[in-house]
This record gives structure tokens, C-alpha cells and sequence, in this order.
């Protein structure tokens, strides 16, 4: 919110546009307001459910099972010097990230529609909020990844130090792509719709699962294209030491970039008249 | 020095073309390229249509006018819940809006929980919330149940603890819809007193109300807009004695059209006994409510009654034909019609109708329509009932 600066000087509205501070700096000011929202998501989703926190932990366990059920044992797919449930559940863990907060944030200015017609707050807080409540199911996750590298006896590296490029790296593609998706949303709700089988080939698509290298030339470019592959290999990289290929990271960060200046633009471009359409 | 600025606003809402998915979007646009025409005019809708006024630091301004004039919207506008088609608004200084009771409360989450987020929401810092908590929920009265979730609360308790947030914000602006219809009368004369208190303290306050009363004793100015312009400006008492004798806003005298099996009801109005036809009642009028309706066939044990809700949300009464009669309608077309003798005092009342059985509710609307009571409260706004009962006093 406008801080104390506001006593003296004049808000603009008109149809041109108001005063607007651009992505980071209407971020930094409304960052009280993203915790609180972030925090309530947090506490109704498991409020009514009695195993409450077990969900969390179970939901990627049970993907690893059947991964490596159906990849390594049945599909025998190359997981390098990694075992494959170490292998996999590294990959999972960004994989599930952004998924969720696509899906999730795509939807929240439509679920907060009473906020948005009867309340000014910075609209970007909205979208932004969805990027907090997933990192607690993030480091379940990661602790049960512990658990299986000391298990399988895959020793921890020293690129662990650069886990935060690698969280900038997730939260940059998800907001990115979820300010385009929740300003769409609110004139089109196909984006509803057409997100669940979207979300399904984009998992198809990235290297979960399977190993995405080894892919050479105009293949391995366009493969590259798609920003989760080198997020997921980087994340890989980050917590058990997987190899990495730097073309396919820098695409990835070139993508996140262009996704957030994007997306920036047209939210705080459509954002004007969120509260006439949703 | 003001504080509000607004500069020949307009504000054009697109009816129906809200194309809502891909597929309405692509026949929209066919139909766009087959037709040859843009957008065709009638499906659009000047909410506002040039709009000039000011507001100066410590003063309030009141905004009468009738359903869909343009008041909540120059609200939104004057908050930047929305942007204007054309024109400039300018604010100086923190802006506080309530516009609606408890927006942002989550039913799940307790009420210390919703006080954090709501505070938020409606701007306030982490520090500011801390601090004001105690006055907050002392304002509200909810101490007990602080850490029960809103969901079981009473919807009074729910009310007040919305309220409450929204008092404390402490803004430069306080910018207020009618969000006080709701609530009884002793919320209300909280929620006032802390209005006319705000004024007092130099805040600057926009108020929109169809309780003029509430609004004569918190504004010193007023604006009256119709279909989106100002018709009005000026002293309050001035604007809303215009605004009453301009008759619109009594007997809406609709014919809204209500339908339930073989029963339509086709008129519903309310006017001056002595005067069929006209819609201006003075308090010391007889006051007919004539509602007509056709039944298609005979409804075994049909009943009927008409009701008023005062502005207050008081139903002040409800008289069913049972009351009177027992009597078993025939299928036919039927005018039923009620006369008020003058007991009620100066407000607005919503007429409602009710059609059923011992078993079951065929219509059930409360605002039909509505008429106001004209004149003098002499000087007892609070009262419902303008009587003269002997009241004696002697030494014993
Ligand atoms: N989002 C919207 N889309 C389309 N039309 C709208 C929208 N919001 C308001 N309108 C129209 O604008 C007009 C003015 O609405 P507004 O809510 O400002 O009226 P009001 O004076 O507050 O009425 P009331 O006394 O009933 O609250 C109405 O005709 C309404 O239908
Ligand atoms: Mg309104």
C-alpha cells in the first residue's frame, strides 16, 4: 500500500492509467499483504482434513512408487549414475512446484472476485501469494529426499550453496507464467478448462520421469524450449548432482525473464479492468 | 485544501458482450464481420457520465440518488477499484473504503486471524493492526471468541468484527457505501457515531446512503446523481428536500412481475389512498398498497399477505388474509389491497408479498417495491410508530 508519501501528494485515476511502480516495486510495497494471503491459503487447506500434514508427504511418495514402478523397472529408463527413486523424486520436486502454482494461481483472481470488486490492493499480490503456500509441501518434499539419498547412499555436493538460484529459477517461470494466466482467466475462463490436460502433455514434455539429455541439435534446442527442462535438470544439479547441461539452463532463465517482463506488462495492463469483468 | 478532486468522469460499462469463453468470443466476432458493425450502442451503459466535484479536507459529502445512478460506482472510481472511461479522479492522502462488510474475511479462519488479514487487505501494516488490536476487538465486543472461526459466529458478531477493522483504519479519506442497511439499529448508531466522529477529526468522508436521515446528520454537503450526472449539489438539507420532492425516489410503482405455478403476479403499488394514480405520501396520509394477481386455478389453502420492511430492515408489518378471513380463492384475476391508517413514521419501506400454504412457500419476495413517508419525523428520528396514545402523569 501507499506509504506515508501519500498524505502530500495526489493518486491519480483516470483512462490513461494510474501511478503505477512496475513488477518489483508494487511487490516490495505489498509484501505484508502476499504473506497474509499466503499464510491463510496455508491454513484452510488442511483445516478440515484430519491427516492434515500426512497428505503432504504422501503425494509425492506415491508418484516416486509409481515411477519407478512403471520407468525403471518396467520401462527401464536411464537414470545415469543416480538411482531412480533418488533421480526421480529430485525431479519431482520442481516439477510439482510449478504445476501447482500454474494451476493455483491461474484461478485466484476469479476465487477472490468479492476482493477484487469491493477492494484496491495491489492486484499482483494476488498471483504472487500462490508462490508461498507451496514451498511447505516443497521441503516435506525435500526431506523425504534426504531420506532416500542417505538410504541409496548418494552423497550430498557442494552445489547445494546454489539451491536459492534454483528457487529463483522455479518462482520466476510460475509467476511469469501465472500473471498470463490469471489476467486471461478473468475474461476467459477457458483457461480453467484447458489447463488440466495442458498441465498433463507439459508433464509428458519435461524431464520428471526420464532424463532429458541426450537430445542433439535442432532436437535438443527445441526441446530446450519448454523452460522446465532446464529447471529440472538444474534442480537435479542443485540437490543430488545430477550433470547438467548449461544451454538447456540458460534457455530456461532466458524464458523465466521473458515470461516475467511479459507477464508483468500485461497484468498491470489488464489489471485496470479486472473489477468491470470478472 | 482538498483532498478529493474528480474532473469530468465517465464511466461506460459494455453490457452483454462479455464474451466469457474462446467459443462466445469467436461467434461474437463472426457475427461482428458478417453484421458490419462494431459495437452496437444500446450495449453499452454510461454509468457515469461527466461527473465534477470536489471535497475539501475535513469536510463529508453525501451521495443520494436512486438504484443504479452511478454511486457506487464514482465510489470504486474515487478507491481505484476501477479506472473511468474518460476523465480524471484525484485522491490526497490514505483512502479507506468500505463498500461492503467483511469482504476478505475467510469463514475458516478464527477472528484474530481475519482481523490480521483483513487489516491487510484494506491496507493497513502488520504494526498498525498490532497495535489498534485491542481497540479493535473491544469495539467489537468479540473477546470471547477470538480464536473461534468466523464460520460459527453470529452473523451480528460477524458483522461487528468487520466493522470494527474498517473503523480503525485511520484513513484521510473515509470513503463509505451503504453498508449500514445491514446490522441492527444499535450497530448502526455505533457505526455512525464512529462516522460522525471521523468527521470530527478532520477526516474527510463520502457517504452513500438511502437513509437520509443518517446521512443529514453525518454530511454537510450532499450530491444528488441521476442516470449518472449530478443533478444536485449543495447543503444536504437542501439537496435531499429536492432529491424528495422530486417523487422519484418513492413508489418505484414497478410491475415487477412475479411468477410461482398458476399464480402470476402482475402489479404490485403503493400510493396515497386519497389519491390513486399519484405516488408522493405525506406521513399523514393513508397509505394503500394494492397488489393484483391472477390465478390460473384454484391452489388448495392459497394464503396471502403483505408485509414492510422499514429501511432499518424492521418488519415493521405483516398481514396475511388468514388474519381476516378464511376464504378459499377461485381461479379469476384478484386485487388485494392494504391501507395503512398514518402510524409510521418518515422512512422508506419496502413492500413485500407473500403467497403459500400451511406447507409451503409458493412467493416470498420482501421488496417488491417501495414508497417513502414525506414530512417531519418531529424531531424523534428513532421512532417506528408516530402515535398518540394518552400518556398521563400524576402526583401518587
Ligand atoms: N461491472 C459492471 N458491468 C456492467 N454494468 C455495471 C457494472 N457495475 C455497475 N454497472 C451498472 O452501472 C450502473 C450504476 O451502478 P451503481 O452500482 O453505481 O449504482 P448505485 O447508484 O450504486 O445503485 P444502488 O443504489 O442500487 O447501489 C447500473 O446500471 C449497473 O447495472
Ligand atoms: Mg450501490
Amino acid at each position: 500500500m501507499p506509504e506515508a508519501d501519500t498524505h502530500t501528494d495526489w493518486v491519480e485515476n483516470s483512462a490513461s492509467g494510474s501511478t503505477n511502480r512496475g513488477l518489483l516495486g508494487t511487490l516490495w510495497e505489498s509484501r505484508e499483504l502476499v504473506g497474509f494471503l499466503a499464510l491463510k491459503d496455508l491454513k484452510i487447506r488442511y483445516k478440515q482434513a484430519a491427516l492434515g500434514f500426512l497428505w503432504v508427504a504422501a503425494q509425492p511418495l506415491a508418484t516416486v512408487a509409481v515411477f519407478t514402478l512403471v520407468f525403471d523397472r518396467l520401462g527401464q529408463v536411464d537414470s545415469g549414475d543416480l538411482p531412480y527413486p533418488v533421480f526421480a523424486l529430485a525431479g519431482l520436486v520442481s516439477w510439482t512446484y510449478v504445476s501447482y502454482v500454474v494451476t493455483q494461481g491461474s484461478q485466484v483472481l476469479v476465487e477472490n472476485a468479492s476482493l477484487v470488486t469491493k477492494v484496491y490492493f495491489p492486484r499482483i499480490a494476488a498471483p504472487a501469494s500462490t508462490l508461498l503456500p507451496p514451498l511447505a509441501d516443497m521441503a516435506v518434499a525435500a526431506g523425504l529426499l534426504l531420506v532416500l539419498a542417505i538410504a541409496y547412499g548418494v552423497p550430498p555436493t557442494w552445489h547445494l550453496v546454489l539451491v536459492p538460484a534454483w528457487l529463483l529459477l522455479l518462482a520466476s517461470i510460475a509467476l511469469g507464467m501465472c500473471l498470463w494466466l490469471s489476467a486471461i482467466n478473468v475474461r476467459y475462463r477457458d483457461v480453467k478448462h484447458a489447463l488440466g490436460p495442458l498441465v498433463q502433455l507439459w508433464l509428458f514434455a519435461s524431464p520428471v520421469a526420464y532424463s532429458g539429455q541426450g537430445l542433439d541439435g535442432v532436437a535438443g534446442w527445441a526441446y530446450a524450449l519448454n523452460p522446465m527442462v532446464g529447471t529440472i535438470e538444474l534442480g537435479r544439479w542443485v540437490l543430488v548432482g545430477a550433470p547438467l547441461d548449461g544451454r538447456d539452463v540458460a534457455m530456461a532463465a532466458i524464458i523465466a525473464v521473458v515470461l516475467l517482463v511479459t507477464g508483468s506488462r500485461y497484468f498491470l495492463r489488464a489489471e485496470r479492468s479486472f473489477a468491470d469483468v470478472v | 485544501m482538498d483532498r478529493i478532486q474528480v474532473e469530468h468522469v465517465s464511466k461506460r460499462y459494455v453490457l452483454g458482450e462479455r464474451s466469457n469463453t474462446a467459443g462466445e468470443l469467436v461467434t461474437s466476432a463472426l457475427r461482428r464481420l458478417t453484421t458490419r458493425r462494431a459495437r452496437s450502442p444500446q450495449r453499452e451503459l454510461w454509468s457515469l457520465r461527466d461527473v465534477t466535484f470536489r471535497v475539501s479536507e475535513g469536510e463529508s459529502l453525501g451521495i443520494v440518488g436512486r438504484n443504479g445512478a452511478g454511486k457506487s460506482t464514482i465510489l470504486k472510481i474515487l478507491t481505484r477499484i476501477t479506472s473511468p472511461t474518460d476523465g480524471v479522479a484525484r485522491t490526497r492522502g490514505r483512502v479507506a473504503a468500505l463498500l461492503e462488510v467483511g469482504t476478505g474475511f475467510h469463514p475458516e479462519l478464527t477472528g484474530r486471524e481475519n482481523v490480521y488479514l483483513n487489516g491487510a487487505i484494506l491496507g493497513m501494516t502488520r504494526r498498525d493492526i498490532a497495535r489498534r488490536f485491542d481497540s479493535i476487538v473491544e469495539f467489537a465486543g468479540t473477546e470471547r471468541f477470538l480464536d473461534t472461526p468466523v464460520k460459527r459466529y453470529s452473523s451480528g458478531m460477524y458483522l461487528r468484527l468487520a466493522f470494527a477493522v474498517a473503523a480503525h483504519l485511520e484513513p484521510d479519506i473515509l470513503v463509505v457505501d451503504e453498508i449500514l442497511a445491514v446490522g441492527d439499529a444499535e450497530f448502526q448508531r455505533k457505526c455512525l457515531g464512529r462516522m460522525e466522529e471521523a468527521g470530527r477529526e478532520g477526516r474527510t468522508i463520502v457517504y452513500v446512503s438511502h437513509d437520509l436521515d443518517s446521512l443529514r446528520s453525518v454530511c454537510s454537503r450532499a450530491m444528488w446523481l441521476e442516470a449518472g450526472r449530478v443533478r444536485d449539489e449543495g447543503a444536504t438539507a437542501e439537496v435531499v428536500r429536492e432529491y424528495l420532492r422530486s417523487g422519484l425516489s418513492s413508489a418505484d410503482s414497478g410491475t415487477s412481475l412475479l411468477q410461482a405455478g398458476p399464480l402470476t403476479v402482475t402489479s404490485v403499488e403503493a400510493g396515497p389512498a386519497h389519491a390513486p394514480g399519484t405516488s408522493v405520501v405525506m406521513q399523514e396520509d393513508v397509505t394503500r398498497v394494492t397488489v393484483c394477481f391472477t390465478l390460473q386455478e384454484r391452489i388448495p389453502g392459497l394464503d396471502l399477505a403483505i408485509n414492510l420492511t422499514s429501511s432499518k430492515g424492521v418488519r415493521v408489518l405483516d398481514q396475511a388474509l388468514s388474519d381476516s378471513e378464511h376464504r378459499q380463492l377461485e381461479a379469476g384475476d384478484y386485487a388485494m389491497s392494504l391501507e395503512i391508517p398514518p402510524v409510521l413514521n418518515v422512512d422508506t419501506y419496502a413492500v413485500g408479498v407473500w403467497f403459500g400454504t400451511s406447507h409451503v412457500d409458493l412467493i416470498d419476495e420482501p421488496a417488491v417495491t417501495s414508497f417513502t413517508l414525506h414530512g417531519s419525523d418531529r424531531g424523534r428520528p428513532g421512532r417506528v410508530l408516530v402515535t398518540d396514545f394518552p400518556l398521563s402523569v400524576e402526583r401518587v
